[in-house]
């Protein structure tokens, strides 16, 4: 087939990223990323917009016999859609914010990294539409080579090489978790693919085999307590890169998780709860933990985390959903979940490359040395706000009406609920919104302490706004955040559709139309909204035209002499909210008291720092305890020959010994 | 359609003024006349305005962004049997995010001043408004169990009619818990308290200190038709949607007053918390909201 084809060419002339002079480097590899984008978005085109199931398209046929198909069903249609948005967006930005680096850098790292790029694209796109066992596992672990080359593009420091390869390691287990489940399928039918997984869950009990899956996908989506490659990764990262990680790539986790749910026949009502709870706990730890961060790109990791959890919400509902034949919740909570995997993929990647633009002006990312960037970066800082307030789930941006179909889920299914049901959905509302109340506390400090006030710091003062082919990119998502925030109705429909093929639910009429009514009338009060706040605005113009207009300093109580070091930091915003939050967040402070005889204190430092609960007991204690033991064990590595004569004559007596008496 | 939208307007002309009389009598002073805070309004419209040289674009828009939503949130309450403008399957959740969507505007404006008094009042602010956001969820879920339905419209007029007879229950724990979230919401006492005159002490005074003219009017006006709307919340819930309309457009007047001089008397003979202690009263209201829950399980027999 003429599609195939063309895409195993693209997949080949990647090569030539390494054969091309310099300059054209950049723009070979976009030309390849449009050329692929178009390919398999019409085929995902083809798919939504038509009535059939799914389409073969076989690729290659292997001299062993195999043939490698790629099938494209709505689900993936939907993933291909939100992978190549935000990777197109990402290369955009790209050439404004790896310019610095060209004198830094030879024209190999370059390649790499372009080379990188399109591997880790591919390898998304192909993750979506390959149902063979194996081969998804190759390029699951292409997928994690390529972003591993990603990460440590900028590996001058050590600590992006050690974050590096921490996160392949993490990769790799999260790995081997899908091989045994994949394996243990294989073993009991015979065929080791998606496709037999209904097979399997037919005949075995399906929860442990969901949740060897569960486990491996989970790593690289970032659950809690299998999140912490992820903060490390993404701050470490170029942040076009981290805008793709953050955005897409840690979907795939998602994406695999809902493949292997769309086959499960029993356990569902257990492993909605598991999903559910899970989620619940990721969602509010993941923002607890981004609120105490003061590097803007940790901050922004953690909330990933969030977004997670707010998708495995809405997943867990809809298994629930499944198991007690409530289908109205199935697809509430389902469509709710895959919505979301768009939205994050706009905003979140929207954050991280505005992130990335302040690094790049203002040569930190540490955010008590930012501040008054708006006055600066005017652009970057409406589109920070843009999805500052869409995170945030706010109306009418995009975050809202996932949100929305998410809490409409839970609302609706609590009357007539059993006890244990109202319970859990009970909980599950009150943490839905104290998460929503969370992050609104995170993002108004990460804007404001941003964005807002004076600069607290030299660099930060002489920031410049970032180049027109970083910002313009930008504007299409942004502009998308909007359009899916008040035009929901038109992209709402498709992800019922979704949802509805992918899980058999069968079209529900009555259930659409009533949420087409609703969200039609969110829009009517999105547009109500924007024209008021408009008329307002324009009024205001008119009515302080004719009156007097003075500028003064900010009122500072009567004392004038105030600095910009005197403002609200992001430390001490969040310092009331700190004290609440102890128990969990674990805040270290380090500071020298100053002693009763010291009557002119000298310099001191104060340093606080929030550590990783879960890094520290569940990554880094068993790490040491291995090295610790492993250092004693080295007690016998004493690069003296005789010595090592000695271990292997008592292997032999050892082995002689147990040989007499018949053990071995 | 309109006439929730009306009401509350109309409520509003006259909710600040009766706080205040009410605090003016309690304290044995002559006190200013009943429409003195919108006769302030008018000043403040008639005057020019200050801008602080820190301050940029967000500073200057975030007051309409408030006025907006509110006006917006307005549409979304329903009056008697009438349906409110908006009225859909989830429209509170709209309803609470569009006043989030506002305070996240108040805040921000806050920090854009660079004013560390500002910050603090900011940082408190959120905090607090953030804990109280599951209060409010809670209890419009005991509701929605409680009915079967999830609009503001329909739930108001399915309130007294399911057959329930011990919905008085929902209506004092609800009335009670939307008194209380009223107060935190447009920050007055026991968590914070608009008198005071210290800006170290301040949450919500403390944030628009640099405002004058024109966008404090509008701050103003935001926050009396926040009092009534939350009052109009309340006034849903005691009066069953079934009653003669003029009966009712009195009743709801009525029910206005009495929110305001309940809030006028809290201000008077009660002082405000310690700051720290704020936290811990605020999710006080979400375990209020809890019991709610649980007694609706006990009504409706999932509980034995």
């Amino acid at each position: 087939m003429f599609g195939s084809t063309a895409f195993l060419v693209i997949i080949v002339l990647t090569l030539l990223v390494f054969a091309v002079p310099e300059w054209l480097k950049y723009y070979l590899t976009l030309g390849l990323l449009v050329a692929g984008i178009a390919l398999t978005s019409s085929w995902s085109a083809g798919i939504l917009a038509g009535a059939g199931q799914a389409y073969e398209l076989p690729l290659f046929t292997a001299a062993t016999g195999t043939r490698m198909v790629l099938v494209v069903d709505r689900l993936s249609a939907f993933f291909i859609l939100v992978v190549n948005f935000t990777v197109l967006i990402g290369f955009l930005y790209a050439r404004g914010y790896l310019e610095p680096y060209r004198a830094r850098m030879n024209a190999l790292r370059f390649s790499i990294h372009y080379f990188s790029y399109l591997w880790l694209w591919i390898s998304m796109l192909m993750v979506v539409m390959i149902r063979d066992g194996v081969a998804f596992l190759i390029v699951w672990e292409i997928m994690a080579l390529s972003s591993f080359f990603l990460v440590i593009f900028d590996a001058e420091e050590r600590s992006i090489m050690k974050t590096g390869i921490s996160y392949l390691i993490q990769m790799h287990v999260g790995m081997f978790f899908i091989l045994v489940a994949f394996l243990l399928v294989q073993h009991d039918t015979g065929r080791m693919s998606f496709d037999a997984l209904g097979e399997y869950f037919s005949r075995r009990r399906n929860l442990p085999l969901f949740l060897l899956f569960f486990t491996g996908f989970a790593i690289k989506a970032g659950f809690i307590p299998l999140h912490t490659w992820l903060p490390e990764a993404h701050p470490a990262a170029p942040s076009h890169v981290s805008g793709v990680m953050s955005g897409v790539m840690i979907k795939m986790g998602i994406y695999g998780i809902v493949r292997v749910l769309a086959s499960m026949q029993s356990d569902l009502l257990i492993t909605g709860v598991i999903i559910l709870i899970v989620s619940l706990v990721s969602g509010v730890l993941g923002v607890m933990m981004a609120i105490v961060q003061h590097d803007l790109k940790r901050l922004l990791a953690y909330h990933s985390i969030e977004n997670i959890g707010i998708i495995g919400i809405g997943i867990g509902l809809g298994v629930i959903g499944q198991a007690t034949g409530n289908g109205t919740l199935s697809l509430l909570g389902y469509a709710g979940g895959l919505l979301h995997v768009l939205n994050h993929s706009l905003f979140k990647s929207l954050l991280f490359f505005n992130a990335g633009s302040v690094y790049h002006s203002a040569h930190t990312r540490n955010m008590e040395l930012t501040g008054g960037l708006m006055r600066r970066m005017p652009w970057t800082a409406i589109l920070f706000l843009t999805g500052s307030l869409a995170i945030c789930g706010l109306p009418p941006f995009n975050g809202f009406i996932s949100e929305y179909l998410i809490y409409m889920g839970m609302f609706g299914s609590l009357s007539g609920a059993t006890l244990y049901h109202s319970i859990l959905i009970v909980g599950s509302i009150a943490a839905l919104s104290l998460i929503g109340g969370l992050a609104i506390f995170c993002f108004t400090k990460a804007f404001g302490i941003v964005f807002l006030g004076e600069p607290r710091s030299e660099q930060a003062c002489n920031a410049r706004e970032a180049g027109r082919s970083m910002i313009f990119p930008q504007l299409a998502t942004a502009a998308l955040i909007l359009f899916i925030g008040l035009g929901s109705p038109l992209v709402v429909r498709p992800v019922f559709d979704i949802v509805a093929q992918t899980w058999n639910l069968g079209s529900q009429p009555l259930v659409t139309g009533a949420f087409a009514a609703n969200l039609a009338q969110i829009s009517l009060a999105g547009g109500i909204f924007v024209v008021t706040l408009a008329a307002l605005l324009l009024y205001r113009r008119f009515h302080l035209s004719r009156r007097v207009v003075e500028a003064s300093p900010t009122w500072g109580c009567g004392y004038t002499a105030g600095t910009p070091k005197q403002q609200y930091t992001a430390t001490s915003f969040a310092y009331n909210y700190n004290h609440i939050a102890k128990p969990l967040l674990q805040t270290r402070k380090e500071i020298d008291e100053i002693g009763e005889e010291e009557i002119f204190p000298r310099k001191r430092k104060f340093l606080s720092h929030s550590e990783d609960l879960f890094k520290r007991n569940l990554v880094d204690k068993p790490v040491d305890w291995v090295s610790g033991l492993l250092k004693r064990i080295a007690v016998m590595q004493t690069g003296q020959i005789r010595h090592y004569i000695l271990y292997a004559f008592v292997f032999m007596l050892l082995v002689l010994l147990l040989a007499m008496l018949k053990i071995i | 359609m309109m006439a929730g939208f009306i009401l509350i307007a109309v409520a509003a002309f006259f909710f600040p003024g009766v706080i205040l009389r009410t605090k003016s009598i309690a304290s044995g002073r002559k006190g200013p006349g009943i429409f003195q805070p919108w006769k302030d309004i008018a000043v403040l419209f008639r005057k020019g305005s200050v801008f602080s040289d820190t301050t940029g674009l967000i500073f200057r828009i975030a007051p309409s962004v408030t006025l907006a939503t509110v006006t917006v949130a307005m549409l979304l309450l329903p009056f008697a049997e009438q349906k409110a403008v908006l009225s859909f399957e989830g429209d509170f959740i709209l309803f609470a995010y569009l006043l989030a969507l506002g305070k996240f505007f108040t805040i921000i404006a806050a920090l854009d001043t660079g004013s560390s008094f500002e910050g603090m009042g900011a940082s408190r602010e959120a905090l607090f408004s953030m804990l109280v956001e599951p209060a409010f969820f809670i209890l419009i879920a005991t509701f929605a169990m409680f009915t079967g339905y999830t609009s503001f419209s329909v739930i108001f007029n399915h309130f007294f009619i399911t057959g329930n007879d011990y919905v008085l229950i929902y209506s004092i724990i609800g009335a009670y818990l939307l008194v209380q979230i009223a107060m935190i919401e447009n920050s007055r006492l026991p968590v914070d308290d608009p008198k005071t005159h210290l800006e170290l002490t301040m949450i919500h005074e403390v944030m628009i200190l640099d405002y004058s003219g024109f966008d404090k009017a509008l701050i103003h006006m935001g926050t009396y038709l926040k009092f009534a709307i939350y009052g109009s919340l309340i006034y849903n819930l005691v009066v069953p949607a079934g009653w003669n309309v003029i009966l009712q457009t009195g009743l709801f007047f009525a029910v206005q007053v009495l929110f305001a001089v309940v809030i006028g008397f809290t201000e008077s003979f009660r002082a405000r918390n310690k700051m720290n202690k704020n936290p811990k009263f605020i999710l006080t209201l979400s375990s209020i909201a809890l019991i709610a829950f649980m007694v609706i399980l006990i009504l409706t027999e999932k509980l034995a």
